[in-house]
């Protein structure tokens, strides 16, 4: 097993950056996720580590080696693909066994590997079958089945859920942890379906438009995104945001909201006196707003989604934008059509520098999950 | 709605009717279908279904030596005298080597041409249309070109020194390769454009699954293209042999059958006793020979083209 390292990696496509500049450590064991939606350069960067694309600037290590200049079967990679990419015209056994026939490995050895890859994914009695008779599903395991029966030190997944229906999704999904708990193998892991990323990477990786945005933990991207991007595009439904303007009063700063004041925590006083910013993106999840007679903002209720399990409270504000909150499913909503108070929870403040749309913490906070640049 | 179901009586009584007047439709509609196919019905029967029976006809009288004199009558004779004479042997055996000159050889450089061309390369493009333009040339200036090539005096293979004695188009054991060559060339476009677009269906993720799984270019085109691509090779077996039966117009405008017959294919050969000879009966006897070898090449292309539905899912 090994980790992943890109340093500086760079790809282009013709005038196209598809990788800018990307600088990222996947550790041993780890199950990483590149997240982000389609076109920002995640299949890309997964690409380049199998070998199916060359990187046009930078470095790329697998374990200790740089793998650059390797072709794709000296890398010790395996790779499932978003359309399984199996062999159409043998059987599950001999597409199961293909990659261990390449390296001409004997034949009783094959046999032992393909049983216990079999038997892990559950496919020993669709050994015979051709990858026509199978359904979604079952293309999926022996996909998977083809990638770990050579038990190489770096797993690839580029979408591999997204061609399964939605049960069968969630399904797979704790096969897959369990599966890379148990084979303790590095895997990095590619899709733009934020609950995937949120349940399945023990860090999630963000890109956008070729750039990483920001690496860590699920939950401490969650809390802590590093910019307006990344807090908008992590969270269903997304965070908040309203444009607000700095004032100051009685010596404290406050946010001057559409009808309203919030107060900043003093947490934030010294950086944003300290770096002079004037103008600032609020950002508050659903979950952390709430209808409170005492509350700064004023709100007309405009819609109640109800969910089953929670309620959606679209709220219009004073200057025609929409704010959601998120209520539990017991608490009494307000009616469609009232006018209410919303007050945030200062703890749950998420402050973005207007310009820059970065995130702006207070000193010595937020090294939690850093931003990648 | 009309799923649910509906009390006893009012249910049969309104099937009953609905079944009426759905069978007048379906008479209505069919004869709707059999008045719009007749006219291409009439064409077939001009063209093809008269002219297939009469031919049956034809073999079994036997063609008098000198014209006015009446057709005798001789049943299935004259098919047993003709598909057993060593004449027929001769061209068939002259057709399937001819066969076997061409196929193999046309499809092996349309997929070599496909492979190759099969890149993202600027200007790769240019390369497609010159490899596939044979399809744009007719059999006669094929025939035309290749003869001049061969041509003794002014062609170019013996102004490179290559000139065996007898002159390659009259040298008995050259005549048929010669035409074998034009014939191949003639057909590499179609080769080509073929190979191509089963290239092209080959998904990229497959390969680049096998580039992953440790399979080398050589593998992958062995293992993975080769039988990915296999209905379509399986395809262009069939077409090209079934061309390679009915080969004519080279053989006629190169070499006339000759030398010694040696170029005598049975399209060729057909043409001779009706055109030459003037023995219908006999030539209808060997074009229907050669219609049978033809549906039986169809028939195995039939049954392949079946497995290959199975195949794709």
């Amino acid at each position: 097993m090994s980790g992943v390292s890109f340093e500086g990696v760079t790809k282009r496509f013709g005038d196209v950056v598809a990788v800018d500049d990307l600088t990222l450590e996947v550790f041993d064991h780890e199950f990483l996720v590149l997240l982000g939606p389609s076109g920002c350069g995640k299949s890309t960067a997964l690409r380049m580590v199998a070998g199916l694309e060359d990187p046009t600037a930078g470095i790329i290590r697998i374990g200790d080696r740089v793998v650059n200049d390797l072709e794709p079967r000296n890398r010790d990679v395996a790779m499932v693909f978003q359309s399984y990419a199996l062999y159409p015209h043998m059987t599950v056994r001999r597409n199961i066994e293909f990659p261990l026939r390449t390296r001409k490995i004997p034949h009783e050895e094959r046999e032992r590997a393909v049983q216990e890859a079999a038997g892990v994914l559950g496919l020993k009695s669709l050994l015979d079958r051709k990858p026509g008779q199978l359904s979604g599903g079952q293309r999926q395991r022996v996909a998977l089945a083809r990638a770990i029966v050579r038990r190489p030190s770096v797993f690839l997944m580029d979408e591999p859920l997204s061609n399964l229906d939605a049960k069968l999704r969630v399904q797979t999904r704790a096969e897959l942890i369990e599966l890379q708990r148990r084979l303790g193998v590095t895997v990095i892991y590619v899709t733009h379906d934020q609950v995937e990323a949120m349940t399945m990477g023990h860090r999630i990786a963000i890109m956008h438009e070729g750039v990483l945005q920001q690496v860590g933990p699920p939950q401490a991207v969650y809390e802590r995104p590093a910019n307006l991007f990344v807090a908008r595009f992590i969270g269903n439904p997304p965070m908040n945001t309203v444009v607000g303007v700095i004032t100051e009063r009685d010596g404290r700063l406050h946010l001057a909201l559409p009808g309203g004041e919030q107060p900043l925590p003093e947490s934030l006083t010294p950086t944003l006196r300290a770096r002079g910013i004037r103008s600032v993106v609020l950002g508050v999840r659903p979950e952390h707003l709430v209808v409170d007679p005492a509350g700064p903002v004023p709100a007309t209720v405009a819609v109640v989604e109800s969910l089953g399990h929670e309620r959606h409270v679209l709220c219009r504000l004073e200057d025609g934008q929409f704010v959601i909150l998120r209520i539990a499913a017991d608490q009494a909503p307000p009616g469609e059509g009232s006018m209410v108070r919303l007050s945030a929870d200062p703890a749950h403040l998420h402050l973005f520098d207007a310009e820059t749309e970065v995130r702006i913490a207070a000193e010595g906070v937020g090294a939690v999950a850093e931003p990648a640049r | 709605m009309s799923a649910l179901p509906v009390p006893g009586p009012v249910a049969a009584g309104a099937g009953a009717g609905r079944t009426t007047r759905l069978s007048n439709k379906r008479v209505r509609e069919a004869a709707l279908a059999y008045l719009l196919i007749v006219p291409s019905l009439l064409v077939f029967a001009v063209f093809v279904f008269y002219p297939f029976f009469k031919n049956f006809q034809l073999g079994f009288y036997r063609t008098p030596p000198f014209p006015g004199l009446p057709k005798t009558w001789v049943g299935f004779d004259q098919y047993r005298e003709v598909l057993t004479s060593k004449e027929f042997r001769d061209s068939l055996w002259t057709t399937v080597l001819f066969a076997l000159m061409t196929v193999p050889a046309g499809i092996a450089l349309g997929l070599g041409l496909a492979v190759l061309a099969h890149q993202r390369l600027r200007g790769i493009g240019i390369y497609r249309t010159i490899f596939s333009s044979t399809v744009a040339t007719s059999v006669a200036v094929a025939s035309v070109i290749f003869g001049t090539l061969f041509n003794p005096q002014v062609g170019l293979l013996p102004w490179l020194g290559i000139n065996p004695q007898p002159a390659i188009l009259d040298n008995p054991d050259l005549a048929l390769p010669a035409v074998a060559v034009t014939t191949i060339w003639q057909n590499l476009g179609l080769s080509f454009i073929l190979m191509s677009s089963g290239l092209q269906a080959v998904p990229d993720e497959i390969l680049e699954a096998a580039a992953v799984d440790g399979a080398r270019p050589f593998t992958r085109f062995w293992r993975v293209t080769v039988p990915l691509l296999s209905p379509t090779i399986f395809f262009a077996v069939v077409i090209g042999t079934i061309f390679a039966f009915q080969t004519f117009g080279q053989i006629d405008l190169l070499t006339q059958g000759g030398p010694l017959k040696r170029t005598n294919v049975l399209t060729y050969f057909i043409y001779t006793t009706l055109r030459k000879q003037n023995n219908d009966g006999k030539a209808a006897v060997l074009a229907i020979a050669l219609f049978l070898i033809t549906l039986v090449l169809t028939l195995a292309q039939q049954r392949y083209l079946e497995r290959r539905v199975h195949y794709a899912r």
